[in-house]
């Protein structure tokens, strides 16, 4: 089975070919579409009721929080996937040390657990 | 799988992405029908016969309006953001075997656009990649209630990643490969319990990580009872508020083109794709096999949403990092070590 060369010519393929499809229907609603801008048009939305100061990104941390968490865990996940494919190869002794690692990993979920990380309020 | 010139190959590709936006469009009128079944209504009617035209008749009136950009908006990052959506979404669909090789017009033409040896990690990634989309748009709107839609999605599809991709590992221990041709060639082995002989599908072997998986593919699509980034009733549809014209229908194309693709990437996981009676002598059977597996998923997905009110976002959260996250890691374990039984080496 080939891994580089055509397998991966098609996939940017594809991503040119969806892009200028993108493009064309843009292009196409440029082109159909009025373009009658005035002020009201341009303010951003807020129920009706007029804008007074700019948005400024302010947002609760916990954000980071799941950011921070997600990237300790995701890290795990690309651990296992080619230990789950070499599985049959690694045997018993990958099974154990999988284990171990495993139990780490527990073990620093259970501390964020217990520290309120995983709540969000 | 044979050598096949570059031509045939994205000429398969082509036709597979214009499936796709037909299947979306249709997705759309398939997802009206049902609810409007569902709550004893009509549904759409009026555009050709039984509303089959609808879906067209939304294209085109979205194509003739006004594309506003609001005066505070990014304009650049605003203008691009949809299509990383969109794209991302399409780009999914390469992997997806849709059969083997079929005989035609004295050629023998593969069934899919490509066979990476990563294929499902790269549907993961790829579909990954369209939060960016969402993020940037809600970023480049300037607007409080598309930022904070925006952060919603990006914090909720992170979570459920990691959630949908363990609990496809152990789909990956069993198959011992990432190849989505691979997989589904596995799953048409014979599996006995007892006196029982069934395919292998992985449905059987993994039903657990399949629940999961099912949970985990509703919030990575944003979908019902998930869809706390575009909660109307607090966020007035977040992250696209300030979207509009064809530019606003490309979130839904992506978000329509992902749902298909994730249906279509669950059957060939679980109910091993195009496979069926009679599908490796006539490769057009896989198809309407495949067709019809898929359907099962969008119509779960269309079910849920006439079903289930939304869920707070603390529950959404917890039920990803306290309930599902323990659970896939002990799927996990628990299928390594029956494997390891079966080969006579755990002890």
């Amino acid at each position: 089975m080939e891994t580089f060369g055509d397998n991966w010519l098609i996939v940017g393929l594809m991503a040119i070919a969806a892009l200028g499809m993108g493009l064309l229907l843009l292009g196409l609603n440029l082109l159909i579409g009025p373009s009658r801008p005035n002020k009201t048009k341009g303010d951003p939305y807020e129920s009706g009721v007029p804008d007074v100061s700019p948005v400024k990104a302010r947002f609760t941390p916990r954000f980071y929080m799941v950011a921070m968490l997600f990237v300790v865990f995701d890290i795990e996940a690309v651990f296992i996937f080619p230990w789950a494919v070499a599985f049959d190869a690694l045997g018993r002794y990958g099974f154990l040390a999988m284990l171990v690692f495993l139990f780490l990993l527990l073990d620093g979920y259970i501390y964020a657990w217990k520290k309120g990380a995983l709540e969000w309020v | 799988m044979n050598d096949q010139p570059i031509w045939l190959t994205f000429l398969v590709a082509f036709i597979i992405m214009n499936v796709l936006l037909i299947g979306m469009a249709y997705m759309t009128y398939f997802e009206r029908k049902v609810l409007a079944a569902m709550q004893d209504r009509m549904g759409p009617t009026r555009t050709g016969p039984a509303g089959l035209l609808q879906p067209i008749a939304d294209g085109i009136k979205l194509l003739s309006k006004e594309d506003l950009i609001p005066r505070a908006a990014d304009k650049w990052v605003f203008f691009f953001a949809p299509l990383v959506v969109f794209v991302s979404a399409i780009v999914t669909a390469a992997v997806i075997p849709f059969g083997q090789t079929a005989h035609l017009f004295g050629r023998d033409v593969n069934l899919y656009a490509t066979d990476l040896n990563v294929g499902a990690l790269f549907v993961m990634a790829v579909s990954g990649i369209g939060v960016y989309g969402i993020i940037l748009g809600a970023w480049a709107s300037a607007n409080r209630f598309s930022l904070l839609g925006g952060l919603r999605a990006a914090a909720q599809v992170v979570s459920y990643e990691l959630i949908l991709g363990l609990s496809l590992a152990g789909i990956f221990l069993l198959a011992g490969s990432l190849s989505l041709r691979e997989i589904v060639l596995e799953q048409q082995q014979n599996l006995s319990i007892g006196p029982l002989e069934i395919k292998n599908w992985y449905i059987f072997s993994q039903p657990l990580a399949f629940v999961i998986f099912l949970i985990a593919a509703v919030a990575e699509t944003n979908r019902a009872p998930f869809d706390l980034p575009e909660a109307e009733t607090e966020l007035i549809s977040g992250f696209h508020t300030e979207y509009s014209a064809f530019r606003f229908s490309f979130y839904f194309l992506g978000e329509y083109i992902a749902m298909i693709v994730i249906s279509l990437f669950a059957s060939t996981l679980f109910l091993g794709g195009p496979s069926g009676p009679g599908s490796e002598s006539h490769w057009w059977l896989g198809i309407i096999y495949l067709f019809f597996k898929t359907i099962i998923f969008l119509f779960f997905y269309v079910w849920l949403r006439a079903t289930l009110p939304r869920f707070r976002y603390d529950q959404l959260m917890g039920i990803a990092w306290k309930v599902l996250f323990p659970l896939v890691l002990l799927n996990l374990v628990v299928t390594a070590a029956i494997r390891l039984a079966s080969d006579g080496k755990l002890f």
